[in-house]
């Protein structure tokens, strides 16, 4: 497909290798805070062309990954609702809740739907006006201005049989929580390209000032993804620590005004529980004035259900790269996609997931 | 779940909420929303999530990138022959 294929000619891919390759003097550590990217990476085998002296750590950038157990918890109650149709993306049927999951609710006769976008939620409560659709909004701003538009939709066509089960994350918090942290080891960030392509990176360059570190917005190609890492470790090696836009066929400073100012309209910003980060002030989305009558927590009164994670599943300590997924005692073990122990290994895009697709039986794991 | 990916605007209808339009991607066609991208118009280039239009593509930026990947590209060669 076009604007697709070109951005991985391997010929060009092996330019930008022997560039950094040359560009390299000491021992680097990036994060590439976007699941997508973590996928294209470990797919690819990008990791294994770069000098040894350069280590990827792979971000808590799935928002599958990072929803609370507390929340799937919420989801699992309301799609065990005899009123409810609970709307959802395939990636969240198999994450785990305390003690089961949404394809095992939909098993025991809960009506779960699985639909390719939030638009067609609303449209499925259009069709069903005798019943409830609660639609399960997860995601990152790539996403929140889409779950805006449903209940913008809904509340413009009188469609009150609709509301979201919201747990939208921001990144910049995070990126903020991980560089701060004691003990961080990242030096540079690769920024998500698709939520710069909505946010902009105006924000970026506070958090960049603040804590010193070099923000590359990237895109998600092999060449994306390679330029991204070149642009970081070049700001680096020179001792800069600025926002530079390696993505700029979809991504520039102020983003996409329109979609922002839909999100602005809808949701106000609130403290969010991170699987692996704790809670954060300001790296959530609430619904708020005119649309806070579509929030599910709201319309079901769910109690607020203390928030605890599986013991055994070390996500966390993963999503912080403080460990590999493959230095996990469960990891392809107890823990496999078909038998998840943690959300990392369910979505397409947590790193658990990506190394046990295409790194399991290669034997040869970078130290 | 931030996957993204550009198709080409083939046909635009209805307005306002449910501005929309016909994409193709490769070989398979999809009705997209155009609410977040008012400026996005036929033979366009659409970033396409979940549904949605968030971006029209901005093509001479990236046939910019591929030219500068194509002299570097070239550049390595020549270092590799000489």
């Amino acid at each position: 497909m076009r604007f697709l294929e070109e951005f991985r000619d391997p010929v060009l891919a092996e330019a930008i290798v022997a560039r950094i390759a040359g560009l390299v003097t000491r021992p680097w550590v990036l994060m590439e805070v976007c699941g997508g990217q973590t996928h294209a990476i470990i797919r690819h085998g990008i990791d294994q062309l770069l000098p040894d002296s350069v280590e990827l750590i792979h971000g808590p950038g799935c928002p599958v990954c990072v929803t609370p157990v507390a929340c799937i918890d919420e989801a699992l109650e309301l799609s065990r609702r005899q009123d409810v149709i609970f709307a959802t993306f395939a990636d969240m049927l198999r994450v785990p809740g305390s003690d089961t999951d949404l394809l095992a609710c939909k098993a025991m006769g809960g009506d779960v739907r699985t639909v390719y976008s939030p638009l067609d939620a609303v449209q499925l409560a259009r069709e069903n006006p005798g019943r409830e659709v609660v639609f399960f909004a997860v995601g990152f701003e790539t996403t929140a201005p889409v779950n805006a538009l449903s209940v913008v939709q809904a509340r413009a066509s009188s469609v009150d049989n609709f509301s979201l089960l919201v747990s939208q994350v921001r990144v910049p918090p995070a990126i903020e929580a991980i560089a701060g942290s004691p003990g961080n080891r990242v030096q540079a960030f690769l920024a998500a390209g698709h939520v710069c392509a909505v946010m902009g990176y105006r924000e970026y360059e506070a958090v960049a000032r603040r804590l010193d570190v070099p923000v590359v917005v990237t895109g998600f190609e092999p060449l994306d993804v390679l330029l991204g890492i070149e642009a970081a470790l070049a700001q680096l090696e020179r001792g800069e620590a600025r926002v530079e836009n390696q993505y700029a066929r979809c991504v520039d400073r102020d983003g996409n005004r329109e979609a922002q100012h839909l999100m602005k309209q809808v949701f106000r910003e609130t403290g969010q529980s991170w699987r692996g980060l704790g809670r954060l002030e300001a790296s959530g989305l609430q619904l708020q004035g005119c649309y806070a009558n579509f929030d599910a927590r709201e319309k079901f009164a769910l109690p607020a259900v203390p928030s605890r994670e599986a013991g055994e599943c070390l996500a966390g300590d993963v999503l912080t790269g403080r460990i590999r997924p493959y230095e996990c005692p469960r990891f392809g073990r107890e823990c496999t996609p078909d038998s998840p122990l943690g959300a990392t290994m369910v979505s397409g895009e947590g790193a658990c997931a990506a190394y046990y697709r295409y790194r399991r039986n290669a034997g040869a794991h970078r130290a | 779940m931030c996957l993204a990916i550009p198709g080409r605007v083939i046909r635009i209808s209805g307005d306002g909420l449910e501005r929309q339009a016909l994409v193709r991607f490769g070989d398979v066609e999809r009705v997209v929303n155009l609410c977040l991208t008012p400026e996005a118009a036929t033979d366009d280039y659409v970033i396409v999530h979940v549904g949605c239009a968030i971006r029209v593509l901005d093509q001479e930026e990236a046939q910019r990138a591929l030219s500068l990947l194509h002299e570097l590209a070239s550049m390595e060669r020549g270092h590799a022959l000489s």
